[in-house]
């Protein structure tokens, strides 16, 4: 059986300088990438090459043994939570993420996005439309558009950012309830806490490569806090 | 028990993904109503300052309304084609497009659609409004007319929806879109001005027809090779 997601070599540049560097891992099913790093690593690049937004400059990413670059059948396997909300602030809540299920051909992608609302605890406005949302519930939404079609491979780009504890609390149960079911999460947050809490493995990147990667069994929680407080501050 | 995976689902069709992209479109359009009301009112206030302007004594009305017509046509399209990669960018909208497991031909396809319906709306306001403005002796060549608009339009949004998904991540988004596109509406201009212009002197419908198969041979060359490039523009 084919890893969820196989990265290999992953190299991508913008104006001759290479924001991803010869990137590679893989995620089996469960497993959970805490991925951290100063602002300017290459973090969000990696994910959006990962979701196939953009192609890498080199290397190959194959989701489910399917490689990105042969077309839309692995996106189909792909969610993504990113910076941005990826909503229209013009459609309620429940049009945002039942187009995502129009769009990964769901059978009865209303009462789907219905049930991605409830998972994320924003029925309750699911006929509002998002632009009058605070950026809190915009963010639940915007969770709720990435696993309407429970993907394989979830990648959330700080996810947790203007979470309530509410909020917090039902994405965490979310990503630990799709990792339990078999998807594998990349999770790229600056909470040390936040991220080693669901993590089956821990990376640090820096300037576009991996500079640390390992078993989350195996880290010394203390010496890997510092560590990264030290990467953060000379980058910083 | 956590739901595994979804059922295996079939991701739409080109056509099918179109007319969801299309949908979605027209109901945010349909929601804001802020392009087409504005072209609107661009158009109808242009018929009248060039009717204001113009000296019935030193011009017929049937050689000047065409003109008058399809300049305005033009400009208020303009208007529209604008908004519709620009309501993509706010909250980074369009990577939920981008992401899902589409052929990214239906996504140009489906904002053609939505395109084409905005400027069929600006031409059914605007052709009545020549007509009564200039006193023209439109009888049975009134469904001509609209045969000649609705090829105009095709073309129009064919080479608008491309040049407008180039233009939006531009500073001057709002400069280049005519700048790249004024040049290519020139033959679809003055083939549906020149075949129009007949109409309206009330020459016989066949006169019309070698401006008509030019309009037809663009739409062909123009749809074709727009959703063929399409997907290229869309690389970071």
């Amino acid at each position: 059986m084919p890893p969820v997601v196989h990265a290999e070599n992953l190299v991508r540049a913008f104006s001759g300088r290479r924001v991803v560097d010869c990137v590679s891992f893989t995620l089996n099913e469960g497993d959970c990438l805490a991925l951290f790093g100063p602002n300017g690593a290459g973090k969000t690049t990696l994910l959006r090459m990962l979701a196939g937004l953009l192609a890498p400059g080199q290397g190959a990413v194959h989701v489910d043994g399917v490689p990105l670059a042969a077309g839309p059948a692995a996106r189909a396997r792909v969610g993504l939570v990113s910076h941005a909300s990826m909503l229209y602030g013009a459609l309620t809540a429940r049009e945002n993420v039942a187009l995502a299920a129009r769009l990964h051909g769901l059978p009865h992608p209303d009462d789907a996005a219905m049930r991605a609302l409830a998972t994320m605890r924003v029925d309750d406005r699911a006929d509002v439309a998002t632009r009058t949302l605070s950026r809190g519930l915009q963010q639940r939404v915007s969770i709720a558009r990435a696993i309407v079609h429970t993907p394989r491979l979830l990648l959330c780009d700080e996810p947790y950012t203007g979470l309530d504890d509410a909020g917090s609390v039902a994405l965490t149960a979310t990503l630990a309830e799709r990792r339990d079911a078999g998807a594998a999460l990349l999770l790229v947050t600056h909470n040390l806490a936040e991220g080693l809490a669901l993590a089956t493995q821990a990376a640090i990147m820096r300037r576009g490569r991996f500079v640390r990667h390992e078993a989350r069994a195996l880290l010394d929680v203390g010496s890997y806090q510092s560590q990264y407080r030290e990467l953060a501050a000379v980058d910083g | 028990m956590a739901e595994r995976f979804a059922p295996p689902s079939s991701p739409p069709g080109t056509l099918a993904a179109a007319w969801i992209v299309a949908r979605k479109d027209l109901a945010i359009e349909f929601r804001t109503r802020t392009a087409f009301l504005a072209a609107l009112v661009f158009a109808l206030l242009g018929v009248t300052i060039f009717f204001f302007a113009w000296d019935s004594t030193a011009v017929a009305a049937a050689d000047l309304a065409p003109g008058v017509l399809w300049v305005i046509f033009t400009f208020a399209g303009l208007l529209g084609l604008q908004r519709s990669f620009g309501s993509e960018l706010a909250d980074r909208a369009v990577d939920g497009l981008l992401g899902a497991p589409i052929a990214r031909e239906a996504i140009y396809l489906g904002k053609a659609l939505a395109n084409l319906v905005f400027v069929s709306g600006i031409l059914v306001v605007t052709i009545p409004a020549v007509v009564l403005f200039y006193n023209l002796p439109l009888g049975r060549e009134i469904a001509a007319l609209a045969g000649i608009a609705g090829l105009a339009a095709i073309g129009l949004v064919a080479v608008g929806t491309l040049f407008s998904a180039m233009a939006v991540n531009t500073r001057m988004a709002e400069l280049l879109l005519p700048m790249l596109s004024l040049p290519f509406f020139v033959p679809i201009v003055m083939a549906a001005a020149q075949s129009s212009a007949r109409l309206m002197a009330g020459r016989p419908a066949a006169e019309a027809w070698p401006w008509l198969r030019i309009l037809l041979a663009y739409d062909v060359v123009f749809v074709t090779a727009c959703t063929l490039a399409f997907p290229y523009t869309l690389d970071e």
